[in-house]
């Protein structure tokens, strides 16, 4: 992370430059390699997320749900204007800049974390932009964050990004929509490392009674066009959901249902114990 | 905009769309990739990308089409009010040593220049089959304009705006709700311009099937900047037609008060290949251009408030409408390449200026568009030599501010 001016090349005010090709040269890293190995070995895969500084003990929380059966953890570092979030995540998020929660604690709390799984970082692109892309790659990298979910640079914008965290290790992970055209994401995920995330809906994070039609569907359309682990997240409440969901897909990622929990004051046990669920539920 | 496609039947003797000076052509066409210069792009969750994608189109082949301009030119004379005046100020020129005229979109139905932006996306709304409208709204101009458009082509609108503007602009709330439309207070954030924004997104990422996001500014992802700038052209061309009709040429100076940008870029597109000084006026507490860095929000590269990680930063205004932490990317850009300069009014300078263009010329303006007149008055006589000609766009009337005005002045 740098301060303002420090001559980081976007904190220069340069947007990276033009394309959509996949970052040269940079093949799958341990994000990927892990999440391929365990789904080929028949296993089906769980990421939790867990909002930074979201409660004072969220590094335990993190530690606690890899033990409780997750096979990568993401982990959201909160930014002001959470577009894509429902109302639990954008509290969270709240929740956690109010408590003084910076990118660069953040991560320096999670490099001593040794959680056994691999980390993903899911933020929002501003925060990368601000940094710089070179110099936010590299931070993830020396916190041992093996991949990263910026919803909201999508194809198009991601160019340089990928080619920064391609080089510096860190695999990153595009999303594909219900809305998303098949011919799209067959492009997008040619350039995605890690798993590619299909969207279970069309809408913002947050729990729902009903599991959505176009959350299988999406990932049907994914397993068509990728060999990629797919994981399906956006609306996976219930471990039911969960199971049903990996009738298609390779995994599911939990978010709001786990963070409302954290934020109704169940500690590390409690997201544990729902992750639990969610383990026995998709084996 | 292809010098082809740029101009629909009947748009005057405006010029092609890119203007030159000093080798440098401004405000013609983005790049293939939305941009202005370095600001601009779609930084927008994948779920909208294909909505964007086709709004693209959809502005593309309507902005080609004479049969479009045709009808938007139709409504914009025959229910908005089109073309609005320009009135020379005889007494507030004696008073600034300077000759003021103002461009008068207080003029326009519904009270500023918001509905020529919205009855375009009406439009456009249609031709995708959209039967939805969503918009956000600061001072609730925008919000008012789009709940119209949205009563006059039989739309459902819903309308977010923060809950510190539902109070200060009540009297707004109630119009969009008589218009039918429903208005959605928004909670969190500063709960002002801004979080009306992220809450409108959210609501079209949910929605995107069947409702058009009806932004109200040149900001957002591609191609709203460019689009929304079209759409306001009209004001800059018709000022410049009239401008030359008034004083036989063109300004010395254009000014415009800036929000997100959207009555400036119209403006400021009039008149970017003359050799008129182009000055866009910022709330001191949402200086995007003195203060901010470049960043990404709401889909766009540009100027934003924020601190050393990047979580934005609130803006501060008297105004509602000026309330915004960022600036449209065209503007970024024109900052960037000198073809505009921007500068601020404080709200107290605001105040004095509502007042003193009440008292010299019986028109009780915005406090958004107040700022305009307000950095004139400051001005006037320093940067703006005495003498000098000056086109201010007077970007809405006052009616909605007069009870928070009756406040702050008792
Ligand atoms: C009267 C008036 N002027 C100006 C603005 C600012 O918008 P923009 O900068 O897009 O013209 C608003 C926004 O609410 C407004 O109501």
């Amino acid at each position: 992370m740098t301060p303002p001016g420090a001559g980081a090349p976007s904190a220069a005010g340069v947007p990276p430059a033009a394309g959509t090709g996949a970052a040269a040269g940079a093949g799958p890293g341990p994000l990927e390699r892990a999440l391929r190995a365990r789904r080929d070995a028949g296993r089906k895969l769980l990421v939790p997320y867990v909002t930074a500084g979201a409660v004072d003990d969220w590094v335990q929380v993190v530690r606690a749900v890899a033990a409780a059966g997750a096979d990568a953890v993401e982990v959201g570092l909160p930014f002001s204007d959470p577009m894509i979030d429902g109302p639990t995540i954008q509290q969270a998020s709240l929740t956690a800049l109010r408590r003084g929660t910076t990118p660069q604690a953040a991560l320096a709390e999670l490099a001593g974390a040794d959680v056994g799984v691999p980390l993903v970082v899911m933020t929002y692109y501003n925060l990368v932009f601000r940094a710089g892309e070179r110099r936010f790659a590299r931070t993830l990298a020396d916190s041992g964050v093996a991949g990263a979910i910026v919803p909201d640079l999508p194809l198009e914008e991601s160019a340089g990004w990928r080619e920064e965290a391609g080089a510096a290790g860190v695999d990153t992970v595009l999303l594909v929509a219900p809305s998303t055209p098949d011919e799209r994401a067959r492009r997008i995920c040619e350039a995605c490392r890690g798993f590619v995330y299909g969207v279970g809906l069309m809408g913002v994070t947050g729990e729902r009674s009903e599991l959505a039609g176009t959350a299988r569907q999406v990932a049907r359309r994914l397993r068509a066009v990728t060999d990629l682990p797919v994981c399906v997240g956006v609306g996976v409440t219930t471990a039911r959901q969960a199971a049903e969901i990996c009738e298609d897909a390779d995994g599911v990622v939990v978010g709001s249902a786990l963070v409302r929990r954290l934020l109704d004051g169940g500690g590390p046990d409690a997201a544990a114990a729902l992750v639990a669920g969610f383990r026995s539920a998709i084996d | 905009m292809s010098d082809a496609s740029g101009h629909g039947p009947g748009s005057g003797a405006a010029p092609p769309g890119a203007g030159r000076r000093a080798g440098v052509a401004v405000m013609g066409e983005p790049d293939a990739r939305g941009r202005f210069g370095r600001f601009g792009g779609r930084y927008v969750p994948e779920s909208l990308v294909p909505a964007c994608a086709e709004l693209e189109a959809a502005f593309r082949a309507a902005w080609a089409d004479p049969a479009f301009h045709a009808e938007l030119q139709g409504i914009l004379t025959s229910y908005g009010g089109r073309p609005t005046p320009v009135t020379e100020c005889r007494r507030l020129s004696a008073e600034l040593g300077v000759r003021v005229l103002l461009k008068r979109e207080d003029l326009a139905h519904t009270g500023s220049h918001k509905i020529n932006n919205v009855v375009g996306q009406a439009l456009l709304a249609r031709r995708m089959g959209k039967s939805r409208l969503v918009a956000e709204t600061g001072a609730g101009q925008h919000g008012v304009a789009t709940a119209t458009a949205a009563a006059l082509f039989g739309m459902d609108c819903t309308v977010y705006m923060g809950e510190v503007d539902v109070e200060r602009q009540a009297l707004n709330v109630f119009r969009m709700e008589l218009l039918g439309a429903e208005v959605r207070p928004v909670a969190s954030g500063s709960r002002t311009l801004k979080d009306a924004v992220n809450e409108a997104l959210r609501d079209w990422v949910a929605t995107v099937g069947h409702t058009h996001y009806c932004l109200g500014s040149v900001m957002g992802p591609h191609p709203y900047p460019w689009m929304v700038r079209e759409l306001q052209r009209v004001v800059g061309d018709e000022a410049r037609e009239q401008c030359r009709q008034l004083l036989g040429g063109d300004p010395d100076v254009v000014v415009a008060c800036v929000g997100g940008g959207s009555n400036a870029a119209g403006t400021f597109a009039g008149f970017a290949d003359t050799s008129a000084e182009l000055v866009g006026v910022e709330a001191a507490g949402g200086a995007a251009v003195r203060r901010g860095v470049p960043g990404v929000l709401h889909g766009m590269a540009s100027l934003l408030l924020q601190d050393e990680a990047g979580q934005i930063l609130e803006a501060q205004s008297i105004s509602a409408g000026l309330d915004y932490p960022g600036i449209g990317p065209e503007h970024a850009h024109l900052a960037d390449v000198g073809r505009a300069r921007y500068d601020t009014a404080a709200d107290d300078e605001v105040l004095a200026a509502f007042t003193l263009l009440a008292r010299t010329e019986g028109i009780i303006c915005a406090f958004e568009s107040a700022h305009a007149v307000a950095w004139l008055v400051r001005e006037a006589g320093r940067s703006v030599p005495s003498g000098s000609t000056v086109l201010v766009t007077l970007s809405g009337r006052g009616d909605k501010d007069v009870a928070q005005a009756r406040e702050l002045l008792r």
